[in-house]
């Protein structure tokens, strides 16, 4: 129970798999799974908050992918800190119980339980029917993300490295 | 008239989406309707054609927070169905099985949703702000919950490895000995989730339920039983069609069920323990009197208390099932195909589910029938609705939606699930 400082480094993509675009976090998670940044899990979940709080609990870094609904056209990417200030609830779904993302998050705060760096990339959905697939432009936008995680990820070694040099 | 509407947030992951509208004339509740608008998800149409060796794969989709229910109940129909009996070793892993996602559902809705109602508080975060260690108990006793469904079922949602037979794979004992640590830690937290509820400040509210639940002759019912009411009923699961029915409303894309040839009724907690009170543990009966519940509670805002009890039990239960396991030679008994129907109730987390399949000589899925709690239960959450917030119309408009929601909240409905996006239209009119 509570915090542990195990100095983890997580990428979690969230989503449901089976609700259209809803699945893009994971669809990212899986991009960047067979070759992973160095130092860092990659897993999928489905958005389940306690699960998701677990995950988080004792880490020392977390990038989270999603899908989000906030009304802009499908495919646009947004990257939030979530370590410096909440996710604008409005922007990301509620799961099911009503403890969404943003709330899991704040959540994690409340608890003392939110990773010092804790990144979040929302890719914007177009479609959230049962059982479709990708939309195009958020099918392109998931490449763009696995990429941008990377060169990110990348940056902020380099710069800590170059901290401890 | 004035109607006045409150949104809450876009919803998209979600597993029901659901809206309140109340109407009040001259000072008084006129309707209250629960509407349910999430789209039909035809499971029951996926499943004819089938084999019913698929069967358990795929109700476990129907439900993240508890699909083992819909694996019980589908399985035990269909092994009905097909002259099977798992035997006691089986029959007790499933037991332990459904252990683990009462403690987990239960535990949810206890401190994430349903506590914040009478704490004061928006919602879980705005809680665990102030109640900090109150919150990770509850989110370690709900993880002692999922240890066991992933020890047996392969993953902690929609778990693999239950099937018509038994299971895929059995765990060996000293498989089960570092789940029995967790649950004895489990069973403490327990006791004091329910010291801990016994301190809210319930409304006093009463109603004369019919309750209907599962009856076991020895066992708290979760896995299996008579259906049982405390008007009389008593029946055998295969009895369920002659006395309930289902009908479409059309503000609600969940049927809604009755008695035939009587009204709504309640299954969930509060109907299992009035009939079954006198088959709890000793711990949990002790842990349910210290907490002022008498062997039966009508009082629908006490369902929190009743859900701690039974969160109790199913670690008590869950630690009984551990020390008595032995080890089965097969994971699974034969299952060969054969024309027949079949009928399942357990209880899920929520109340008794209900399951018929019509099975083909080659084993195909001809008809599937599933009746879930939630549709049992909305005409009584819309009666509780009609009879309960008629003395809270005063209060403030906020005060009184969120009197609205708790009222649904009452009964952990699980496709317009609980917390806080609920849309409600009060309707003012003369």
């Amino acid at each position: 129970m509570g915090s542990k400082a195990s100095g983890r480094r997580i990428v979690v993509g969230v989503g449901n798999p089976d609700r259209g675009d809803d699945v893009a976090g994971r669809v990212v998670a899986r991009l960047l799974r067979d070759a992973p940044p160095e130092g860092f899990q990659v897993s999928e979940k489905d958005g389940e908050a306690t699960a998701l709080l677990a995950e988080l609990d004792g880490a020392a870094a977390a990038y989270i992918i999603d899908a989000c609904a906030s009304g802009a056209a499908p495919g646009i990417v947004s990257r939030f800190d979530a370590a410096a200030a909440p996710l604008p609830s409005r922007t990301f779904a509620l799961s099911s119980h009503g403890l969404g993302l943003a709330e899991t998050i704040e959540l994690a705060r409340a608890l003392k339980q939110l990773p010092p760096i804790c990144v979040v990339y929302a890719i914007e959905g177009g479609s959230f029917e049962t059982g479709a697939p990708l939309s195009p432009p958020v099918a392109a936008a998931v490449a763009t993300v696995a990429e941008r995680l990377r060169a990110e990820i990348a940056a902020r070694v380099e710069t800590e490295e170059a901290r401890h040099a | 008239m004035a109607v006045k509407t409150i949104k809450v947030d876009y919803l998209a992951r979600v597993e029901g989406e659901g809206a309140l509208k109340v109407i009040i004339r001259d000072g008084a509740v006129a309707s209250a309707e629960l509407r349910i608008f999430e789209p039909p998800r035809f499971f029951e149409a996926f499943l004819r054609g089938r084999a019913f060796v698929e069967t358990p794969d795929i109700v476990a989709r129907i439900c993240g927070i508890c699909p083992v229910a819909y694996q019980m109940s589908a399985v035990q129909a269909i092994e009905n169905a097909l002259g099977v009996d798992v035997g006691a070793p089986l029959r007790d892993l499933r037991r332990l099985m459904y252990c683990g996602e009462w403690i987990e559902s239960h535990t949810l809705h206890v401190y994430m949703l349903h506590a914040p109602d009478f704490l004061g508080y928006e919602g879980a975060v705005e809680m665990a702000r102030d109640h900090g260690d109150v919150v990770r108990r509850g989110l370690a006793l709900k993880k002692a919950g999922n240890a066991i469904i992933s020890l047996l079922g392969g993953r902690e949602i929609h778990p693999i490895n239950v099937r018509v037979g038994g299971f895929y794979r059995t765990p060996r004992r000293r498989e089960l000995q570092p789940l029995a640590e967790e649950l004895k830690w489990a069973r403490d937290a327990a006791l004091e989730t329910v010291r801990w509820a016994a301190r809210f400040d319930f409304p006093e509210r009463e109603r004369d339920y019919e309750f209907v639940a599962l009856r076991h002759e020895r066992d708290y019912p979760f896995y299996e039983g008579r259906i049982a009411s405390t008007r009389g009923l008593d029946i055998a699961p295969d009895q369920f069609d002659a006395h309930f029915e289902e009908t479409q409303v059309e503000r609600s894309t969940a049927l809604h069920a009755r008695r035939k040839g009587g009204g709504a009724y309640l299954v969930g907690p509060l109907a299992r323990y009035n009939l079954n009170f006198d088959r709890l543990s000793p711990l949990a009966k002790d842990a349910a009197r210290e907490a002022g519940l008498g062997p039966v509670c009508a009082n629908p805002y006490r369902s929190i208390l009743v859900r701690a009890v039974e969160v109790l039990y199913a670690c008590d239960e869950a630690l009984r099932l551990i020390d008595a396991y032995e080890e089965s030679e097969w994971p699974t008994v034969g299952t060969p195909p054969r024309a027949g129907v079949g009928f399942g109730a357990t209880e899920a987390p929520r109340g008794l589910l209900y399951h018929r399949y019509q099975l083909a000589a080659d084993g195909t899925i001809a008809e599937a029938r599933i009746v879930p709690p939630t549709s049992q239960n909305q005409p009584s959450i819309e009666e509780d609705l009609r009879r309960f917030i008629g003395g809270w119309l005063d209060l403030p408009e906020e005060d009184l939606r969120h009197r609205c929601e708790q009222t649904v909240r009452n009964h952990d409905p699980c496709i317009s699930c609980a917390t806080h996006f609920l849309r409600l239209e009060l309707e003012h009119g003369q």
